[in-house]
């Protein structure tokens, strides 16, 4: 199931300063607050952000958690990339776990990509610093002038553990602080590291696939993010990103035959993958590169495994990046597929014609009028998101 | 349930046609919400339900259904509807594993080319009564299956004939032999005329189960574009077989769903234009 937040519960967005009396209310039922987090206002689901606030928005308020997103990858994999690096941005920010796969970059150095986020509000963790005898030559510049008493005492981070806001903005010209990176804790699969097995795989999936979806399950049992295993004082997200899932890198020729061999193999795994999310507390994002693949129905159907679905066209190298009247965007972005869960009506966006462009503190994404734009070139019309 | 739907079909709770194959399908829009709809007037008129639920999990039919007044969990309890929930049972195939449990019924992930006999079997074993020995146990009215979707069939592997085989099987044992009724959920994509005749693809299998049915809900786009008050059209498509031949009658809706159900009206009298 997609987690309803009846099991998980709200995240507290107040907390009591400090307990005046030793009176604790009872309550009945254990309401597990996950950061990061937040209940949907359409069907109380459980919602994680992005990263990238204005696709939470299109997506209804973020990615629910149980469900997987579908980023058909623009030509050159590069705004399809960027977005991944925000998923797992946001996770590391709000101490989620990480499960990168890639069969092409070695997952550690998108790990090392990540973008910045900007820090006004996101606590970081210090490790406490010793405090200092007075002795030991000082930093002049942190020598308190006017309270030298309280010099020496022990530097503590009183902030939050994690960020209370949802979504956060990242500087995409810096990249994360390692230290901030490598408090948040991180699987990884590397498909060259894995030897394919002399085995046969049980099913229509590929050796590739069977493996990366095995280790997954792992993951979640280990980790405990199943839904079966008793609730524990603290539970948390893992976000699993799959980066190109369907090219030739990843042993499956949908993209390089018309009529591939392997033409269930993605389907199948697609299908696993739902199968493992609905039934544990994690998020997907897969990146596919649905240009390289010719059978319209077959991406079709790989739309309606994914629960959520947005395409990415970029102007980039095609005769649209001279053209005047987008040369105020990246690329056109269109959403495909947004899903209902537990309950009858989807919320589509109103408007279908959407463009990105990737600016440095944000990846924006503006409603394109630029059909109506027969009459003025100065007139925009921007959508606040 | 519906009820502006119910009044379309001309059917309620209490008296509805039986031995009736209904095929719902969609072409680029989602007809999930009729699924629900049938599954909820069936728990109503007190039939036996099986349901194979392919594409979500128990909890989410349970909370939709929960909006539309029908426990599902209960229902379960009762004895009233066998769920099979697709989505864990292949699990357990998928991902081998050293002990494998529950159903076989989703053996085909196996091998795809083996076909679905052991659904079938799974339906068949769901529908037929247990013979009575139980004391306690509540009679229930003619069986029902209801399948979504059937396309997801397709997507994992299993060729278009291997379904008409499944549905064919199915509709001898619950429509003919006992006298129930089955609901199907089947998904296209794309342009009618864009199949390029290729043996395995979703057209074929939806003029196949059209063929087979004998009432269809087609669910589509607007012509006209997206709207967001209107969310397409139904076309109702009655294939009754008379005496004198074939007997079809065509009607079209457009509809909107909201939180607690959909509304059904006549083309160009949605409240949003009036």
């Amino acid at each position: 199931m997609a987690a309803p937040v009846s099991s998980v519960g709200k995240p507290s967005a107040e907390r009591p300063p400090f307990s005046s009396t030793s009176f604790q209310k009872k309550t009945r039922s254990k309401l597990i607050s996950i950061p990061g987090t937040r209940p949907s206002v359409q069907n109380g689901q459980l919602l994680v952000s992005t990263g990238v606030t204005s696709l939470d928005y299109l997506l209804g308020g973020g990615l629910a958690v149980g469900t997987v997103l579908l980023i058909e990858e623009d030509r050159f994999d590069s705004y399809s990339r960027m977005i991944l690096k925000y998923f797992l941005a946001e996770g590391v920010v709000c101490r989620h776990e990480l499960f990168v796969a890639s069969a092409q970059d070695n997952p550690d150095d998108i790990l090392q990509e990540l973008p910045a986020p900007i820090l006004d509000d996101v606590a970081i963790h210090k490790p406490v610093e010793q405090p200092r005898l007075s002795c030991e030559p000082q930093d002049n510049l942190d020598a308190m002038k006017i309270a030298w008493r309280y010099q020496n005492l022990p530097k503590v981070q009183s902030a939050l553990a994690s960020s209370s806001r949802f979504g956060h903005y990242y500087d995409v010209s810096k990249t994360m602080e390692p230290e901030i990176r490598q408090a948040a804790k991180c699987h990884r699969f590397y498909l060259p590291e894995h030897p394919t097995q002399s085995s046969t795989t049980h099913s229509r999936m590929i050796e590739s696939y069977s493996a990366l979806l095995k280790s997954l399950q792992e993951v979640i049992h280990r980790e405990g993010f199943d839904l079966s295993t008793p609730m524990s004082m603290s539970r948390n997200i893992l976000r699993v990103g799959l980066h190109s899932l369907g090219s030739a890198l990843w042993n499956d020729d949908l993209s390089c035959h018309d009529d591939p061999m392997h033409s269930h193999a993605l389907t199948t795994f697609l299908y696993g993958l739902r199968a493992l999310l609905r039934s544990s507390l994690s998020v997907a994002v897969v990146t596919v590169p649905s240009h390289l693949i010719q059978d319209q129905a077959l991406m079709g159907n790989i739309t309606r495994l994914c629960d959520n679905a947005i395409a990415l066209e970029s102007f980039k190298g095609s005769e649209r990046e001279t053209n005047p009247l987008y040369k105020d965007y990246h690329g056109l972005l269109h959403v495909r597929q947004v899903p209902h869960l537990n309950c009858l009506a989807s919320q589509l966006p109103d408007h279908k014609d959407l463009a990105f462009k990737l600016k440095r503190k944000q990846f924006s994404i503006e409603v394109c009028c630029q059909r109506l734009r027969a009459y003025s070139n100065k007139e925009q019309h921007y959508l606040n998101m | 349930m519906f009820t502006e739907l119910n009044s379309i079909l001309n059917a309620t709770p209490d008296s509805f046609t039986q031995g009736e194959f209904i095929l719902v399908s969609d072409r680029q829009s989602d007809a999930s919400f009729l699924i629900h709809h049938f599954l909820s007037f069936y728990l109503r008129a007190r039939c036996k339900v099986c349901f194979l639920g392919l594409v979500q999990s128990f909890s989410h039919y349970s909370a939709i259904s929960q909006r539309l007044g029908v426990s599902l969990t209960q229902a379960r309890e009762k004895g009233q509807l066998i769920f099979l929930e697709g989505l864990k049972e292949s699990l357990s195939i998928l991902i081998p594993q050293e002990t494998t449990t529950g159903s076989q019924a989703m053996d085909f992930l196996r091998d795809p080319t083996v076909g679905l006999q052991r659904l079938y079997e799974f339906v068949r074993s769901s529908v037929s009564s247990d013979g009575g020995g139980e004391e306690g146990v509540e009679e229930w009215g003619p069986p029902v299956l209801l399948v979504d979707d059937v396309s997801v069939l397709l997507s994992l592997g299993v060729s278009a004939g291997a379904v008409l085989d499944f549905s064919h099987y199915c509709r001898a044992t619950v429509c003919s032999q006992l006298q129930g009724n089955i609901v199907m959920l089947v998904r296209c994509h794309g342009e009618e005329a864009e199949d390029d005749g290729s043996d395995e693809g979703s057209e074929w299998l939806l003029k196949g189960l059209t063929h087979q049915c004998s009432l269809t809900l087609h669910v589509q786009g607007l012509p006209t574009g997206y709207c967001r008050d209107i969310h397409g059209q139904v076309e109702v498509c009655w294939r009754r077989r008379r005496g004198d031949g074939q007997h079809t009658q065509k009607k079209l809706f457009q509809y909107k769903v909201h939180d607690k159900g959909a509304s059904f009206f006549a083309p160009g009298t949605s409240s949003a234009v009036l």
